[in-house]
């Protein structure tokens, strides 16, 4: 586990001297500009406006962060052989992925974090005041950072055994039909046959689910998050992330490298 | 007699190819040797024999269709071993946004040293390879030579028991060469079992206890590099100088520079032939045993082994 830890560490340098965190000059331009824009705009719905810009300028760039660089973990240090030295030291393979998966998780942490904030900043720049119920914002970000470490985990899993542009093409394609999953579920049985029916269910089960980590309406119109909703969405991302890591160290471990 | 550093039996690596994968390439086939502690081990074949796939079979990089392998008599599957092997790479790429000190003190973390020992390894590494000076510069900014320099002192930063290496002279001047020979000999000094592939022969001869020859994904000979040599040497050398001409036989299958002529006969036909050229006015200037080098013998190797062209194939692939 130390040594996933030092991978860990230097996969988060790696984002950091790469720039990766430089996306946050954009969102702070466009919070700035929404806040200003809000004031002129909105009357009485500044709250609802601000918290659904943030959030979504929140899932997306973290969305884009997860999937493009959470393929490139992997297939880059194989691509550009960096593995090889490095697999040379005492290292297993699986440990290798779970520091590379730690350590875009905690950039994305930070990144999310950094976010959060400049969300809050805007909020008491637009309300002149924070009340105890925006503190759902707070949960709608960290629902959010759940949601990416799922989908970095699957753009590994998939970086192990295919081509990176597959990948991408997999993980975003996994991240939509994870979207609707509730509707995969309740497909109207009179239209299908019943081994359709349980194939669907099946796969419903099986795919994950994105839609319980979207509460942005609730968060944009200041109503509680059930705190049993946190606890089933924690539990759910790291059984989920458990197995699908399970999965492509299984895959990497037998991986032949170039 | 010392014990055996790397032990491989019967080592296959085929590649399949095709659409469906149900063809195979062979890259390396049956592979037997054996390394002994202590020794400096040259590995050396033309580009696709099998060197590189050997080496990476070894750390664990690719794995056997067939066989297995043992280093200081564990398993190659055996993580923990790595403790005590240093590998370079061929050509070597390393994460280009760390220093050379970032760089070392990162792969150090992976051997349970403290941060004083980490840190005054660090830079004695640096200072033995000649990076001192470049320590705090980015590794995407450094030549060729000098990331060959960063990947040696990665794989001799952990004191390692066995020092695996790929083609280390590649890419390097004749300077940066002689730095990695004097490297290796300081290694072979200290004890440590050193396994070089190389396609540049003098170096084999110069550095090399034994030599393994690989062509085509198989072993055709292992020994000290004389004793390779010798199993192909017969032959003498006369130099003598000639005024004037001379109808003797023997001089048409001389070459000529000058009024020096060099001339290469059997060795039990020597003083048939110096007889010959004395009666036709010679004089001896030196008679020499002609010592077929090591790149000889493995040219005749190449060119006698039609598989080498696949092999080069199979590493094009």
């Amino acid at each position: 586990m130390r040594r996933a830890g030092v991978v860990a560490l230097n996969t988060f340098r790696e984002a950091v001297r790469d720039r990766v965190l430089y996306n946050l000059v954009f969102f702070a331009l466009l919070m700035m500009a929404a806040a200003v824009a809000v004031g002129q705009i909105s009357i009485g719905i500044e709250q609802t406006v601000i918290v659904s810009l943030g959030l979504s300028a929140i899932s997306l760039i973290g969305l884009l962060i997860s999937v493009f660089i959470g393929v490139a973990l992997v297939s880059k240090e194989m691509d550009k052989r960096t593995l090889h030295a490095l697999l040379a030291n005492p290292v297993r393979r699986w440990e290798f992925l779970l520091g590379k998966f730690a350590g875009l998780v905690l950039t994305l942490a930070v990144n999310t974090a950094a976010m959060a904030l400049g969300l809050l900043l805007v909020m008491i720049y637009v309300k002149h005041s924070l009340e105890r119920s925006d503190a759902v914002v707070l949960v709608a970000v960290y629902f959010i950072l759940l949601k990416l470490a799922l989908i970095v985990a699957l753009a590994l899993l998939f970086s192990c055994f295919t081509t990176p542009l597959l990948a991408i093409l997999f993980t975003v394609g996994f991240y939509i039909v994870g979207l609707y999953v509730q509707e995969l579920r309740n497909l109207p049985v009179e239209v299908m046959s019943p081994a359709m029916t349980a194939f669907t269910k099946g796969l419903s089960y099986l795919l994950p689910n994105f839609e319980n980590f979207n509460v942005m309406a609730m968060a944009a119109h200041g109503r509680a998050v059930p705190g049993a909703l946190i606890l089933q969405n924690t539990v759910y991302t790291v059984v989920y992330c458990t197995i699908v890591l399970t999965a492509a160290a299984a895959v990497f471990s037998r991986r032949n490298l170039k | 007699m010392p014990g055996l550093a790397i032990e491989i039996e019967n080592l296959t690596k085929e590649y399949p190819f095709g659409f469906l994968h149900l063809k195979k390439k062979t890259s390396l086939e049956g592979l037997n040797m054996q390394v002994e502690t202590g020794e400096v081990f040259g590995f050396i074949g033309p580009n696709g024999a099998g060197k590189s796939t050997t080496i990476k079979l070894l750390m664990r990089l690719i794995f056997p269709t067939a066989g297995s392998a043992r280093i200081l008599g564990k398993p190659i599957s055996d993580v923990e071993m790595h403790r005590d092997i240093g590998y370079l790479p061929e050509q070597p790429y390393f994460y280009d946004y760390l220093t050379a000190a970032e760089l070392l003190d990162y792969f150090a973390r992976f051997h349970d040293l403290t941060a004083a020992d980490r840190k005054e390894r660090v830079e004695r590494m640096l200072k033995k390879v000649g990076l001192e000076t470049a320590r705090k510069i980015q590794l995407r900014k450094y030549s060729k030579g000098m990331l060959q320099r960063v990947g040696l002192a990665q794989a001799i930063l952990h004191d390692p028991k066995i020092v695996i290496l790929d083609e280390p002279m590649s890419g390097l001047d004749p300077v940066g060469r002689r730095e990695v020979r004097d490297i290796i000999l300081e290694l072979k000094r200290e004890g440590k079992t050193v396994m070089f592939s190389t396609h540049i022969l003098s170096d084999a001869e110069m550095l090399c206890d034994r030599v393994g020859v690989i062509v085509g994904g198989k072993l055709r000979g292992v020994g000290a590099p004389g004793t390779l040599v010798d199993m192909k040497t017969q032959g003498m050398e006369i130099l003598f100088e000639l005024r004037g001409t001379s109808n003797a036989p023997l001089l048409s299958k001389a070459t000529r520079t000058g009024d020096c002529y060099r001339l290469q006969v059997a060795e039990e036909e020597l003083y048939a032939a110096i007889d010959q050229l004395r009666a036709a006015g010679a004089r001896i200037l030196s008679v020499a045993q002609v010592k077929a080098t090591l790149e000889e013998f493995f040219t005749n190797l190449v060119e006698a082994d039609g598989t080498h062209t696949s092999a080069v194939e199979v590493s094009g692939k």
